[in-house]
């Protein structure tokens, strides 16, 4: 009986659900050391075309919503509010 | 004169801080990161050590709790505001300080004491100070590499808005003498109005000769003047 009732908001909310990922990267002016200290240990291997590394930040986020506009906004909000700090990175929103 | 420090869930530099402030008096009080209300104070500490893991970011999570909202408040209505390294982190995150605090630039935890030169003496946090006086201080940090944004940082030089710079025992501030890569060695900053300081090295490490010496004791005095 308990298994049944949790089920059902579950399915309810699979009909509404919206997903979208969310990469922060450092700034191209910021200095990024990991990726940097990566980039060597990759050339260090072998990979003598790279170029250049820069290291970030990946999220998956789900939204119970299905207006894809009104989702995305508040997505790019979480962004601006918490996941990423517009001083040193920049984000991208993408939705999957 | 009445002081709060506040206590996140990883801080450990709030008993030190506590410390500190009673050896000079202070009436202090230390307030959970839960609570919603401050007492009346003249000093808010944010001090040293971690807040929630520093998931995300450090000081991230810190700059979106219950009780920053009243610091905020607090600060902008006048009240003196000291964030020691996590808490000058935290105040960044905040806004409340621009520009913010990256890894060190040599990706190493940096647990040393180093000498730092006052730049600005002439506010409520260093007036107990000389200009260009050398103190040996303490740093202990991962995210201490000062970064901001060109405008900002001619706003920060032209209105005399750093606090403290690295330097060495010459006072020299150069390349060699900056710890983390920090712009322009800072090592602290005051906002427009410099009611708050955020500072990445440890003062309330100083006011002992027993355990190290007593450099930092003037910046708690400072705010007694």
């Amino acid at each position: 009986m308990r298994l049944i009732s949790a089920k059902q908001p579950r399915l309810s909310l699979r009909k509404n659900k919206l997903k979208f990922s969310v990469t922060v990267t450092l700034k191209k002016d910021v200095l990024d050391p990991q990726g940097k200290v990566v980039q060597n240990t990759l050339q260090n291997l072998g990979m003598d075309n790279l170029k250049s590394i820069r290291q970030g930040k990946y999220f998956e986020i789900e939204l119970n919503d299905n207006d894809q506009n009104k989702a995305e906004k508040k997505v790019n909000d979480m962004c601006k509010k918490l996941l990423a700090n517009l001083i040193i990175e920049d984000y991208k929103v993408t939705k999957i | 004169m009445n002081s709060s420090v506040i206590v996140f869930p990883g801080s450990n530099c709030d008993r030190d801080i506590a410390v500190a402030l009673e050896k000079l008096q202070f009436k202090n009080k230390m307030i959970w990161h839960k609570e919603t209300k401050l007492p009346k104070s003249d000093l808010i500490v944010v001090p040293g050590g971690f807040s929630y893991g520093d998931y995300l970011r450090s000081g991230a999570i810190a700059g979106k709790s219950l009780i920053i909202n009243e610091v905020i408040k607090a600060a902008n209505e006048g009240c003196l505001v000291l964030g020691i390294c996590n808490g000058f982190q935290i105040l960044t995150e905040t806004g409340l300080l621009r520009g913010a605090l990256l890894r060190n630039k040599n990706l190493k935890f940096i647990n040393k004491d180093i000498n730092i030169k006052v730049i600005n003496n002439d506010t409520k946090f260093s007036n107990k100070y000389k200009k260009n006086q050398i103190l040996r201080i303490n740093i202990a940090h991962n995210e201490g590499n000062y970064f901001t944004n060109p405008d900002h940082l001619k706003e920060l030089t032209n209105e005399n808005l750093i606090a403290f710079k690295y330097c060495n025992k010459n006072g020299d501030v150069n390349k060699d003498s900056n710890p983390n890569g920090s712009l322009e060695n800072i090592a602290g900053i005051f906002n427009s109005k410099k009611n708050i300081l955020g500072m990445m090295p440890h003062p309330e490490r100083m006011v002992d000769n027993l355990i190290s010496n007593t450099d930092g004791i003037n910046l708690f005095s400072s705010l007694l003047n």
